[in-house]
């Protein structure tokens, strides 16, 4: 990887290269201090000091303890960790008091590791409320406190979104929870037992937050938050779940009963020692870091905006992660642009039906309540460590030529603004009849 | 002299979630960045002697296609199309283009029983999930020629498209499909449940996965 114009790297939201200062503090741990850290001897306690030294470096960053910290092989196990942990956990406590299953809250926009374990936790017999975002991916917190239910287990809300790069409310969720739970400690109080005051929790994806925004779990009023390594310059397989004192949670993996028996299963102690110094190395550049991205970012979108007509901006202008741009580039298919882009050595993503396992467009971009043509030509750049000016200036001479051919090829004519599908006549003549802005095809 | 085929060891498109890769052939490529027989500019469908338009409102592609044919020999002169879709469903209509046309054109009759296969056969494979988008084109040129026969009043040669048969060895059809999910089967697990479709034909999987949207979009919104 290089920024020279052969490899133009702005996938950063899929994943980052490893930092060179977190390889080189990991060097040790592979060969000379490869012992167990639950071994006694010498060797072992080694590790388990390196250990105790990442997760308390971990933990101040957080402003959380060290016994809160729960390392995972990943942002995805760290997620499952959570809403299974939770969802079952509790469960079981909310039958004896005579309760239903139980209830969960998420967004709309969650990463695929939120809402498919929402949706098998729901085949068990759980509820759950998928809340919807407004026209900038924001969730509102007033649509939390009504979803709020007495058998509310878990509500999980991402810091922020993969695809969009918006910043969710979490500060402002976890005060609205908070005062839920201080009316039902009062029905507690008056002697009600068929109320549990520590439910609900509130859990947030933080995978891709953590590496820019402020993690600190006091002050987000979080009592879940789940991030990895392979987002911010640290490796891959590694993840790490804050659990606050008093949480409990059913394990998804059972052993040797590390990590408090809440992750069995021997320390992955390089992978650890590298996600500890990764995370360090963010939390002391971010400051820096994201002043320069914000600051590209927003030359990027503007000049796309100047260059190629009808570029629209999904998610929120201002409260957006520093290093993500999402643009609809009307009239034309995101696979198409890719394909054409990775022909110059350019790298970038789409949420366009064509590259994904299910071929359904990508559920953020509808759940912006747009229509399907914006989701297929939705382009994400995401910048990072590596990206200069020059790499951008570089997207943005070739682009406007690739878009400028493919819109020429294209039968779509999308204005900006419009909310319903283009052409609904091409989509009559299954034998069926199509009803669009209130027409019928047929 | 022995030729080794040129293997590409480089995925084309990674799917950021499941990692999933896949690999175009050379010609599916050659087709994909110089496409053939494009319209680029506004196709007309008063300038030419049969048009059809197709799409499909969950996948958000799109294809509009015309003809000129010679009413003699009704062979198929000029094919011009657009399209708002991926690099398969590109790549896929230019080669049908090529077909339908090439060695002085195909008859009408001749060129609507080509299949979604032979244009595969032709570009050197698609990645199973993007078979599908060959599809379009087929779709499309199937309506083109049921204009032309619209505008040359020949009303009897006009294709109905009933019922299509979906799973061709368990005989399923679209309709069945579209009861399926009037009965309530909302994903392709419990239209599978009803009727089994697709178990054994993993190919048609993406085209049961786009009708259960469809039609579940029809009826549910």
């Amino acid at each position: 990887m290089s920024s020279n114009h052969q490899e133009i790297y702005l996938d950063h939201a899929a994943t980052t290269y490893l930092d060179p200062r977190v390889k080189s503090a990991m060097d040790l741990y592979w060969e000379e201090e490869f012992g167990n850290p639950s071994s006694l001897y010498r060797t072992g306690r080694r590790a388990k000091d390196a250990l105790d030294g990442a997760r308390a470096s971990v933990a101040r960053m957080l402003n959380a303890k060290p016994d809160e910290i729960i390392f995972t092989g990943g942002g995805t196990e760290a997620i499952n960790l959570a809403i299974f942990g939770g969802a079952h956990f509790y469960s079981n406590i909310l039958k004896n008091v005579g309760m239903s299953r139980g209830h969960l809250i998420t967004s709309k926009i969650e990463h695929h590791a939120v809402l498919r374990s929402c949706e098998a936790l729901e085949k068990e017999g759980f509820e759950v409320t998928y809340l919807n975002v407004d026209e900038n991916g924001l969730v509102n917190p007033e649509d939390v406190k009504r979803a709020l239910r007495p058998d509310t287990i878990l509500v999980s809300v991402m810091y922020a979104n993969n695809e969009i790069g918006t910043i969710e409310p979490i500060e402002e969720i976890a005060q609205i929870i908070r005062e839920y739970r201080e009316e039902k400690r009062k029905l507690v109080a008056e002697g009600d037992k068929n109320v549990h005051e520590r439910l609900p929790l509130f859990h947030t994806d933080a995978c891709q937050a953590a590496g820019a925004l402020d993690v600190n779990v006091q002050k987000l009023g979080v009592d879940l938050l789940a991030f990895n390594g392979s987002k911010m310059y640290g490796p891959k397989g590694v993840g790490c779940l804050y659990v606050r004192r008093g949480v409990q949670l059913k394990p998804l993996i059972y052993g040797g009963g590390q990590e408090r028996g809440m992750r069995s299963g021997t320390e992955n102690v390089p992978g650890i020692i590298g996600f500890a110094k990764a995370f360090e190395i963010a939390h002391e550049e971010k400051e820096k870091e994201n002043k320069r991205l914000t600051k590209l970012r927003d030359y990027f979108i503007s000049e796309l905006q100047t260059r190629i007509p009808k570029v629209v901006l999904n998610g929120h202008p201002t409260r957006r992660l520093p290093n993500n741009v999402n643009v609809s580039v009307l009239d034309i298919e995101g696979e198409a642009v890719i394909l054409h882009l990775d022909s110059y050595g350019i790298a970038i993503s789409t949420g366009s039906a064509c590259t994904s396992e299910s071929l359904d467009p990508s559920h953020v971009i509808l759940a912006l309540g747009r229509p399907y043509e914006y989701a297929h030509s939705s382009l994400r750049f995401t910048l990072g460590r590596r990206t200069t000016k020059e790499d951008l200036d570089y997207v943005l001479e070739v682009l406007p030529e690739i878009v400028e051919k493919l819109r020429r090829i294209s039968p779509v004519r999308m204005e900006t603004g419009q909310t319903t599908v283009s052409h609904p006549e091409a989509f009559a003549g299954q034998g069926s009849k199509v009803k669009v802005g209130g027409k019928t095809y047929k | 002299m022995e030729i080794k085929p040129k293997i590409n060891t480089d995925a084309d498109v990674i799917n950021q979630y499941t990692g999933e890769k896949w690999y175009y052939s050379d010609i599916v490529k050659d087709h994909f960045f110089h496409p053939r027989n494009l319209q680029l500019d506004d196709l007309v469908p008063e300038k030419f002697d049969a048009f059809g338009m197709v799409g499909s409102p969950a996948c958000g592609d799109m294809m509009s296609m015309g003809l000129r044919i010679d009413p003699q020999t009704e062979t198929i002169k000029e094919l011009r199309w657009k399209t708002f879709g991926c690099g398969s469903a590109i790549a896929a209509t230019s080669m049908f283009s090529v077909m339908v046309t090439e060695n002085g054109g195909m008859r009408i009759d001749d060129a609507l029983k080509i299949r979604p296969q032979h244009i595969m056969e032709r570009l050197g494979g698609l990645p199973n999930r993007k078979i599908h988008c060959s599809v379009l084109a087929d779709k499309a040129f199937r309506k083109a020629v049921n204009d032309y026969f619209r505008r040359t009043n020949q009303p009897s040669r006009i294709i109905i498209e009933g019922a299509r048969v979906i799973d061709p060895k368990l005989n399923i059809t679209d309709k069945d499909i579209e009861e399926a999910v009037l009965e309530g089967a909302m994903d392709l697990e419990s239209v599978q449940k009803k009727l089994k479709v697709g178990i054994g034909s993993p190919e048609i999987i993406t085209e049961v996965e786009q009708l259960i949207r469809f039609y579940k979009e029809k009826y549910y919104g």
